[in-house]
């Protein structure tokens, strides 16, 4: 391990000496010691820009002051600096009031019909370094009220004190430069070019770090008031990525959620989201009470001891499995991973409700569980390789990061696919172009060092040999590996062993000692040591009988490749569902169980990192348990004990378990399929969820959704000749299971594959043809 | 009496100045050919001994900024002309860029032999479409002559009208593309300028100057102006004066023998108040007529030299007046970067509205300083400065004009006695 | 209007002048004033398609300077100066009689769509104030008469020539052109320089 070795400085300010590394501005050096300048323009992740002069400080070096005031949120700390803030320098008190009077020229002092009000730093440091009152007796510039600059962010020009926080954050960011000072002088003005809206994936962190009220969120407009909200550190579990994030809550309902300040995780970033969707839990309608099929086949409402004793029995009347959704928690997790093994006594448990292969599983297990490559190995990677994983779309925190290492230093950044993205186009990546499904001959081809990392995303699995190419990859170069699922609770899963090949801690169930291990920890007697069935093995099995009973946590049966025959296994099968809201597994389940909603208890996701991501529960009232202490209930009620009753006694017992330190399971290369032939009306089928779809954890968000990218077929210039079709006609894209139309859009892909977006309005590609990536389509001019 | 030296404009008076052949006609090109043949360290010394100043207004010194380019740093450099002339009651560069567009690109090659540049770019504001035409043709027949193209390429990029860009941070931004507002310095351009390589931005005058000093040498440029402000310049003389014009003379004339030159202030008339430099230098009066007209000079008289834009006033101009209608200028013109030129300009102007129009007190004077005070050195660049000039000095020497409109409840002067066609029917 | 295949030549002509293509957007901007008359969506639109920009990008910058116009002008732009040592020699007097004599107000064009009036700022001729520019040519030493004749001659449709400047007065879009960079082998048209450009010299030559 090396120390990074930094020049310390010494300077005096107010009289106090502070000691900070080389470079530091100094604004931060005074925060050090607890001083606080005011500002407006100054934010520390963006570039200083030293535009709004109210950090205006008097400065000396070795002797010699500087003539006039100066910016202290543009200059670095020198040695031999004394610095007089408005603390102890007249100048410096004078200038700041001078520039606050004049901030306030244009500004309409609309505060009490402000959002901002109560937490507005322009209101907070006009009182304390402002005037009481203001000798401006003329006319205020004004401009027509808010305006909207997409659907969910709002402008209002007239409060704005022209800082471009936002613009810079657009430009230095997210590279969305959707929005822009325009005009100029007093007529400057934040803008967007009329045509094209400030739809950008990232919009909310404008509203965020917006010193005024001038950027507001559609959502949250005159919902409250700063001061009658329950302020609950949470985390998010839209995806891996693992954004601190701050819930505020009033009265129970959950009115706004903010970005959290992680500066390992998500700096003070999210995307629009995780900040934006969250009325899915009070969207639906949802499960209160438990129910249970009656003689006559329907639900009807049942008591809880009547519910779990009715699940209990039917799971011990046959052979059963788990099927546990991505979205559980770490500690839900492990309550089922536990309850398969000592309730069920089966390795038949799967997380990856999606498109999964056994490949895949042997991946997770030897490259995955227990790593340990991070946000900081991107931070210093030399080359970034990108598998199966589009960042923007599918974790959008690490796009940021990528984004931050190409804009400082021009990482380079590789991505195999077959259609360029919008964020690849971003990062100037190298698009290495194969044909669906022909990824793995092209990871082969990569030369990477010891400091590259190999982004995997969870579509990796949907093509056969790339997971063996991507561990034969890392092998030969010593490159880092790491899997960026999108769901938040995949990670955690697989470290909670709620996967067939899996106990927890990455212990592998064909390990004798690993079982013991496990076993002494659980006080049973053993454990089952066959490797267990995969999701679709499950399905299967219940189809051949060979399992008569399934418990369902958080599953949609629709995200994966065979959904009827998830249905008809979900007809066929005695269900016990535990859920929030009814679905299509409630609708065929046996006994449903309502559960807690993630904002609604406490608990833990792991995310892409392994990192633990803690929350507690920001609403209080709510009467549902979590998942684990149902699960606790029915093993108790099935005769064995889980002792799982609360999320603490799961977190000391996964504390307890630990890693697994011995052998892990070995990976088995598995050769890519070649590709199929095509005829001139066939193709391909490639694609991916984008970050705004229709996402069941989106649900009831209307302006979020209105900033959605647009519904497209995508086709290279090559098909879309051969098929005279030009940019804006309907493409049919067909299989045997059904067809969507789409408008055409005519761009960087593979001439043999067609593009579209996985879950969108209009495009629900598992539904609508069942298939997803590297299948044969047909695609006709519609 | 100081004598007029035209060495710019020595050779205006032919019809054909602007084309090659005339150029040519009196030795145009044999300083750039001399140049090439010497090493650029000397050319940078030669510079630095002539005491060439920068004639943009600050008056640095040219050489010593041509020498903070690195050297064999493997990096473009590039040079960069500032013709952006729009300083109100500027008017030198674009008379010699219409008379001589040659003299600036034979400037523009010596002093890329010199900063080891092989790219120069002449940013020339954009509402001056004759002057465009001529130095893109002179440029044009300097490539077919093959002065240009052989290792050094000149670009001529044309304005759109905004006042900052003549603020050389704004300059270069918007040469890349951007909204023209200035940068933050450190860095400093000739660290990391256009497209963040080295690079000198000089003044049409100053690189216009340079072929003579090549060509007559050091000691020349030397022995005429003063002291520590040496060589020849021009001095735009405009207002209430029988000629204006352009008088190229040593630094260090006074407006008083300028003024002689010129047949004095339009007769019946007397001269009121005068910048020495263009709106954002602080005004003179009649008290000043004998200022030497050099940097020291000014200065020491409680101005700037800034670009020798000597707009005269006599006794029929209403100062708040002219105040305000400079202080609209740099509001119109204020970039929107900082809070206290964009917002200060704005109120200010409307306290000057309000003055003018009789409206207000006397405690609006106090004011209006106590708001000069809180924009002065407390703006991101010069032009929140230059907006306070006008005004702190007119109520330094006026402060009576002001309150007379006060007292009077509105402006005490005819607006026509003041104008050139006053008395002629208009 | 759409820009024609000769158009994104030229476009790609004035981009390499440049060692990166961002700088070309104000040239650009002139040349697609040149062709629309001023700052359409669409010139906007094929700018950040040719650069690789956002349109937004493109607005920035296009709103910023103010020769760039965001509304159709007319065919000769007239713009008069009234900072302060024009305005005071006359320039305000000029102004104001135009906007009578045309009908219209700052900023705003002629019904026939001939002539359009700016109030402009200082416009580096003060020795030949009051000036009075169209489509930035100059009309030195300009009489409150001198100036009606002259926006009466652009209605009549033969606009008297510029003093400093070619023997006839181009169009806005001719102009704007040359503003692109674009040569109309019109540079050796006109005077050299004025008398008052001159003065210093002859008084030299005299001895002074």
């Amino acid at each position: 391990m090396t120390t990074e070795v930094v020049d310390m400085i010494t300077v005096v300010i107010d009289g106090f000496e502070v000691t900070v590394p080389k470079g530091t501005l100094v604004i931060r050096a005074a925060e050090q010691l607890g001083i606080q300048i005011p500002r407006f323009c100054d934010h520390p992740l963006l570039d200083p820009v030293g535009a709004c002069r109210q950090c205006l400080v008097d400065i000396e070096i070795n002797g010699r002051a500087f003539p006039k005031p100066q910016a202290s949120c543009t200059i670095p700390v020198e040695t031999g600096m004394i610095v007089k803030t408005q603390l102890t320098s007249t100048v410096a008190e004078k200038a700041q009031r001078g520039v606050m009077e004049l901030l306030l020229v244009n500004h309409p002092l609309d505060c009490p019909v402000c959002d901002k009000g109560g937490e507005c730093p322009l209101q907070n440091q006009a009182m304390s370094t402002g005037q009481g009152s203001t000798r401006f007796e003329g006319v205020k510039r004004v401009f027509e009220k808010p305006i909207n600059i997409s659907s969910q962010v709002l402008l209002d020009r007239e409060r704005c004190v022209l800082c471009a926080r936002c613009t810079r954050f657009s430009e230095q960011i997210a590279s969305d430069p959707f929005i822009t000072l325009n005009e100029r002088g007093a007529l400057q003005q934040v803008g967007i070019y009329e045509n094209k809206p400030f739809e950008s994936y990232f919009s909310g962190n404008t509203v965020q770090i917006c010193p005024v009220g001038a950027l507001t969120g559609a959502a949250y407009r005159f919902r409250a008031r700063p001061f009658d909200l329950v302020s609950t550190p949470s985390a998010c579990e839209h995806c891996a990525s693992g954004c601190d994030m701050r819930t505020d809550v009033r009265r129970g309902k959950t009115l706004r959620r903010l970005a959290g300040d992680d500066a390992s995780v998500n700096e003070e970033w999210n995307c629009d989201k995780g900040r934006w969707a969250f009325k899915y839990v009070t969207a639906v309608d949802r499960l209160k009470t438990p129910m249970v099929r009656n003689a006559s086949g329907v639900l009807e409402e049942a008591s809880w001891p009547e519910a779990l004793a009715v699940a209990a029995a039917g799971l011990k009347a046959a052979k059963s499995a788990v099927l546990v959704g991505g979205r559980a928690t770490y500690e839900d997790a492990y309550g089922y991973s536990k309850f398969a093994r000592v309730a069920l006594a089966t390795n038949d448990i799967d997380f990856r409700s999606r498109i999964s292969s056994d490949e895949e599983r042997e991946f997770l297990a030897a490259r995955v569980v227990g790593s340990s490559t991070t946000y900081r190995d991107i931070d210093k990677a030399d080359q970034v390789l990108l598998v199966g994983f589009e960042p923007e779309e599918e974790s959008p925190i690490v796009f940021l990061r990528i984004n931050k290492q190409f804009r400082k230093r021009a990482l380079k950044v590789v991505s195999i696919g077959s259609k360029e993205s919008i964020g690849v186009e971003k990062l100037k990546a190298e698009f290495v172009k194969v044909a669906p499904g022909q990824e793995a001959s092209a990871i082969a081809a990569q030369s990477l060092t010891s400091k590259s990392v190999i982004l995997v995303g969870e579509r990796a699995a949907e093509s056969t040999g790339v997971l063996s190419a991507v561990a034969a990859l890392a092998d030969a170069t010593g490159a880092k590996i790491a899997w960026i699922p999108r769901r938040a609770g995949e990670r955690g899963a697989l470290e909670a062993g709620a996967i067939g090949n899996l106990l927890p801690g990455g212990r592998p169930v064909t390990d004798a000692a690993a079982r013991v291990d496990i076993a002494a920890f659980w006080n049973t007697d053993s454990l089952p040591s066959e490797i267990g069935r995969n999701t679709s093995q499950i399905i299967e099995a219940v189809h051949s009988g060979k399992i008569g009973a399934l418990v369902v946590g958080g599953v949609d049966p629709l995200d994966g490749d065979n959904s009827s025959a998830t249905l008809a296994a979900l007809d066929k099968a005695f269900v016990v569902s535990l859920e929030i809201a009814p679905s299509a597994v409630t609708e065929r389940a046996d006994v449903v169980l309502p559960v807690a909603a993630v904002t609604e208890k406490s608990g833990s996701f792991l995310n892409w990192e392994g990192r633990p991501r803690a929350f507690d529960a920001a609403v209080s009232d709510s009467l549902n348990r979590s998942d684990l202490r149902i699960l606790s209930m029915i093993a108790e009620e099935m005769g064995s004990s889980l002792n799982l009753g609360t999320v603490t006694a799961a977190i000391k017992e996964i504390a307890s378990i630990g890693k697994w330190d011995g052998a892990r399971v070995s990976l088995n290369k598995v050769n890519a399929s070649s590709q199929p032939a095509l005829t001139a009306e066939q193709a391909l089928i490639t694609s991916w969820r984008r970050l705004l779809d229709l996402g069941t954890l989106q649900q009831g968000e209307e302006n979020l959704a209105g900033t959605a990218r647009r519904t497209v077929a995508v086709i290279s210039p090559k098909r879309a000749q051969a098929l005279g079709v030009v940019d804006g006609d309907q493409l049919k894209i067909s299989t045997t299971q059904g067809s969507v139309t789409l408008s055409a859009l005519v761009e960087n892909i593979h001439d043999d594959a067609v593009w579209a977006p996985r879950n969108s309005r209009g495009s629900q590609l598992l539904v609508n043809l069942g298939v997803a990536h590297g299948a044969v389509v047909t695609v006709v001019k519609a | 009496m100081t004598k007029l030296a035209p060495v710019l404009s020595a050779h205006w008076d032919e019809k054909d100045s602007f084309t090659l052949e005339g150029y040519k006609r009196h030795g145009g090109y044999t300083a750039s050919a001399k140049a090439l043949t010497m090493d650029p360290d000397a050319i940078i010394q030669l510079v630095k001994d002539s005491g060439l100043r920068g004639r943009g207004g600050a008056g640095f010194p040219t050489g010593m900024k041509w020498g903070f380019i690195p050297q064999g740093d493997n990096k473009d450099h590039y040079l960069v002309v500032n013709a952006d002339e729009s300083e109100p009651g500027t008017c030198k560069d674009t008379p010699l860029l219409m008379a001589n567009p040659h003299v600036l690109i034979e400037g523009c090659i010596i002093a890329c032999h010199a900063i080891r540049a092989k790219h120069a770019f002449i940013y020339i504001r954009g509402e001056v479409t004759h002057v465009v035409r001529r130095v893109n043709q002179a440029i044009a027949d300097a490539y077919a002559a093959g002065i240009l193209g052989n290792g050094i390429d000149v670009v001529l990029h044309i304005g759109a009208g905004a006042y900052i860009c003549g603020e050389e941070t704004a300059l270069l931004d918007s040469l890349e593309g951007f909204r023209g507002q200035p940068r933050l310095r450190p860095p400093f351009p000739a660290i990391a300028g256009l497209y963040a390589r080295p690079t000198v931005v000089n003044n049409v005058e100053s690189i216009a100057s340079v072929p003579a000093i090549v060509n007559n040498g050091a000691e020349w440029y030397q022995s005429m102006g003063t002291e520590k402000s040496k060589g020849t310049t021009l001095y735009s003389l405009s207002g209430h004066v029988v000629n204006p014009g352009q008088f190229e003379a040593p630094l260090g004339i006074t407006l008083r023998e300028i003024l002689d030159l010129a047949g004095g202030v339009r007769p019946g008339h007397k001269l009121k108040f005068w910048t020495p430099g263009g709106s954002s230098t602080p005004l003179f009066t009649d008290a000043h007529l004998d200022v030497p007209l050099d940097y020291e000079g000014v200065a020491a008289a409680g101005s700037m030299l800034g670009t020798k834009a000597l707009q005269i006033f006599d006794e029929t101009t209403c100062v708040v007046r002219a105040v305000l209608r400079w202080t609209e200028f740099y509001k119109h013109e204020s970039c929107g970067k900082c809070t206290p030129c964009r917002e200060g300009t704005w109120w200010l102007v409307q306290i000057l509205r309000d003055l003018e129009a009789g409206k207000g007190t006397e405690a609006d004077l106090a004011k209006l300083l106590d708001l000069c005070d809180n924009i002065m050195g407390r703006s991101f660049c010069a032009l929140g400065d230059g907006a306070t000039s006008p005004i702190t000095s007119s109520i330094k020497y006026f402060r009576e004009e002001y309150i007379a409109h006060l007292t009077q409840g509105g402006c005490p002067f005819d607006p026509v006695a003041s104008t050139l066609f006053a008395g002629a029917g208009a | 209007m759409a820009f024609s295949e000769e158009d994104f030549q030229i476009m790609d002509s004035i981009i390499k002048r440049y060692p990166r293509s961002r700088s070309a957007i104000m040239p650009l901007l002139h040349y697609v004033q040149s062709k629309a008359g001023y700052v359409t969506n669409e010139g906007i639109e094929v700018i950040a398609k040719v650069l690789q920009l956002e349109a937004a990008e493109v607005t920035a910058v296009s709103t910023f300077y103010t020769q760039y116009k965001p509304t159709p002008v007319g065919e000769y732009h007239v713009g008069v100066c009234t900072n302060t040592l024009c305005a005071v020699m006359g320039g305000d007097a000029i102004f104001d009689s135009l906007k009578d004599h045309l009908g219209i107000g700052n900023d705003e064009v002629t019904a026939d769509g001939k002539v359009s009036l700016e109030h402009i700022e200082c416009n580096a001729a003060c020795d030949y104030a009051p000036v009075v520019m169209a489509n930035w040519e100059f009309y030195d030493n300009q009489t409150v008469e001198s100036a009606k004749e002259l926006v009466d001659s652009m209605r009549a449709g033969n606009p008297k020539p510029p003093t400093r400047g070619p023997n006839k007065l181009v169009t806005w879009k001719e102009a704007s052109a040359v503003l692109a960079g674009i040569n109309d082998g019109l540079a050796h048209e006109g005077v050299q320089a004025g008398e008052p450009t001159l003065l210093g010299l002859k008084l030299s030559k005299e001895g002074k």
